[in-house]
């Protein structure tokens, strides 16, 4: 049974604010998607390689070359705010 | 028929001997955008005057080297979640609304030197998180064969803008069926290639182990032809395959005599609506005319699939959409000039419910003391049902069932309950866990609504599968329906 107080601290690790009116529905909804989940428990999966990956391709490489890239202005061209070439956030420290 | 609804071969043909321009065919896709869409909604941004501008570039080329790209001319929408350059790309979400990107998608390069003509961008589930469209930021896109019904997701805009007639083919994705199930649910043929055949290079990452992007056309033989210049090799997709791409268009018209067709009970099982049995059934019975056999197999794990799936598709969105957090793009929510205050309220207002939900089951599945019990397990489950799949296809060609469990369901029936949701894909969802092709054809009809067939086929053998899928087409009548709007 997933708690009202789990589903806030899962919702602080994934930058979320869930408001007071949302947390029944939201703390309900996932402990049904949880719930459904624990089917897996059915299955012995001792010894079985998880697979993250379909196709067998590993270290991919490639030459580090310079190659054309965007101006620095156009990738700035989306940031909600910027200042001096740089993205501006509010500050990190006090 | 209307221009749009012919067959490349027949478009083709027509700008070949001067019976129609790049304009005239680009201005039928507007025209029936605007006499449409307001009742669909397959599209949210529409590039008129840059489509009309790129038409009358193509036909100042035709006069120059006769029209040589594979797609020359053809008026396209792409699913918004594949990124344009300088074409607004919201991925259906509030918090991209405003985003415009600076450069092209891959598969958007290969179209332009395909010689394509995009004409907009299509509605989806709000980062491809749906099965309805209904989770949309912006509005429900709906089903060409009846208002009042889902056209499926999350490339419902594709799927209902070719349905509809506004374009001569579009570009979906697909993570656990959302090419193939909307194709399903709109009547249309829907691609969803083998994981890594298709760059996914510009494609906004929702589960990076699972995307994958494809067409959805009127005609299998039109689904080849945008699949054979939208395939291939990228080096700047890390994941993809590099292999040759062979001839799909060569493989059509063949012969499916003494092809061994696999057909799972669990397809067929509990859960899928009788009509949908029934058309599936008829189906196999064309085929054994033309020729093939078929016998009934188990893929023992397939009600493990959708659980597994929502595990390691959240997991992996919840990783993928960290990005969305204000900083480099999107709509900024400005909370007490404070950082984490910033990136909490930018992504409440931003973001849906589902998309919300699924992250929470993400992170929740990845967070310490959880991860082994869910992460973990979902992926040795994922190997089982990878298994299965690998067995059958060691004996036989192709795999058969229904796309979907049943046709399109009524716009807000399955809103409040996500379970329900999730269990459209149940037959879709595995085909993405193994990574093999699949495609979804048009098989007949229930009340009114169509019916889709799905033929999964072996890791990069997409070429059985288009010929099995041509060859059923080419026997039957289904793929001539067409809506009326």
């Amino acid at each position: 049974m997933i708690t009202k107080e789990q589903v806030e601290h899962v919702a602080h690790l994934a930058r979320l604010e869930i408001g007071e009116d949302e947390i029944d529905d939201f703390t309900n909804k996932l402990d049904a998607i949880i719930g459904y989940a624990e089917q897996l428990n059915e299955l012995d999966t001792t010894n079985v390689e998880p697979t993250t990956h379909v196709i067998d391709i590993r270290n991919v490489l490639r030459e580090d070359e310079n190659k054309p890239s965007i101006e620095r202005e156009q990738a700035l061209g989306n940031a909600p705010e910027s200042e001096d070439g740089q993205v501006k956030v509010p500050s990190v420290l006090d | 028929m209307s221009l749009i609804k012919e067959s490349f071969a027949s478009l083709h043909t027509k700008l070949e001997n001067r019976e129609i321009s790049v304009s005239e065919l680009v201005d039928a896709s507007l025209n029936r955008i605007n006499e449409v869409d307001g009742q669909v909604h397959a599209f949210l941004t529409v590039n008129e005057d840059e489509a009309r501008a790129q038409a009358k570039k193509l036909d100042e080329k035709i006069g120059v080297d006769g029209g040589k790209g594979a797609l020359f001319g053809l008026p396209a929408g792409i699913k918004d979640n594949i990124i344009t350059r300088g074409v607004r790309t919201t991925c259906a979400s509030k918090l991209l609304e405003n985003f415009t990107p600076v450069h092209h998608a891959t598969v958007m390069e290969k179209l332009d030197a395909a010689e394509s003509v995009s004409v907009g961008k299509l509605n989806m589930d709000e980062f491809a998180m749906g099965s309805s469209n209904e989770n949309s930021g912006f509005i429900a896109a709906r089903n060409p064969w009846h208002l009042d019904y889902v056209p499926g997701g999350s490339s419902g805009g594709s799927a209902a803008a070719v349905a509809a007639g506004e374009v001569t083919f579009a570009l979906g994705s697909d993570t656990g069926g959302s090419i193939r199930e909307p194709a399903a649910y709109c009547g249309v043929v829907g691609m969803k290639p083998t994981y890594s055949r298709v760059s996914r290079f510009g494609l906004v990452a929702f589960a990076s182990s699972l995307d994958q992007i494809g067409p959805l056309t009127r005609s299998v033989e039109d689904n080849a032809h945008v699949l054979q210049q939208i395939a291939g090799f990228d080096n700047r997709d890390s994941t993809s395959a590099n292999m040759d791409v062979p001839n799909y268009v060569e493989a059509l018209g063949g012969d499916v005599k003494g092809m061994k067709i696999a057909v799972p009970k669990e397809y067929l099982g509990e859960g899928v609506n009788e009509d949908v049995r029934a058309h599936v059934s008829n189906a196999l019975r064309e085929l054994e005319k033309l020729g093939a056999t078929w016998e009934e197999v188990s893929l023992p794990h397939s009600q493990y699939a959708v659980a597994a799936y929502y595990l390691i598709a959240s997991s992996e969105a919840s990783a993928n959409l960290a990005r969305f957090d204000g900083v480099r793009y999107g709509v900024r929510h400005d909370a007490r000039n404070d950082l984490i205050e910033m990136y909490k309220k930018t992504r409440s207002e931003g973001l849906g419910d589902e998309v919300k939900r699924r992250i929470m089951l993400g992170t929740f599945a990845l967070s310490s003391g959880y991860y082994d019990a869910y992460y973990k397990k979902a992926q040795q489950v994922r190997t089982l049902i990878k298994e299965d799949f690998d067995n059958v296809l060691q004996q036989y060609d192709v795999i058969i069932g229904p796309t979907a469990p049943t046709t399109a369901f009524k716009i807000g029936e399955n809103i409040d309950d996500p379970l329900t949701m999730y269990a459209n894909d149940i037959l879709t969802i595995p085909v993405n866990l193994a990574g093999v092709p699949a495609i979804s054809v048009p098989c007949g009809f229930s009340h009114g609504l169509p019916v889709g067939l799905q033929i999964i086929g072996k890791p990069f053998d997409e070429r059985t599968v288009y010929k099995v899928a041509h060859a059923y087409e080419q026997a039957t009548e289904h793929a001539k329906a067409q809506p009326v709007l």
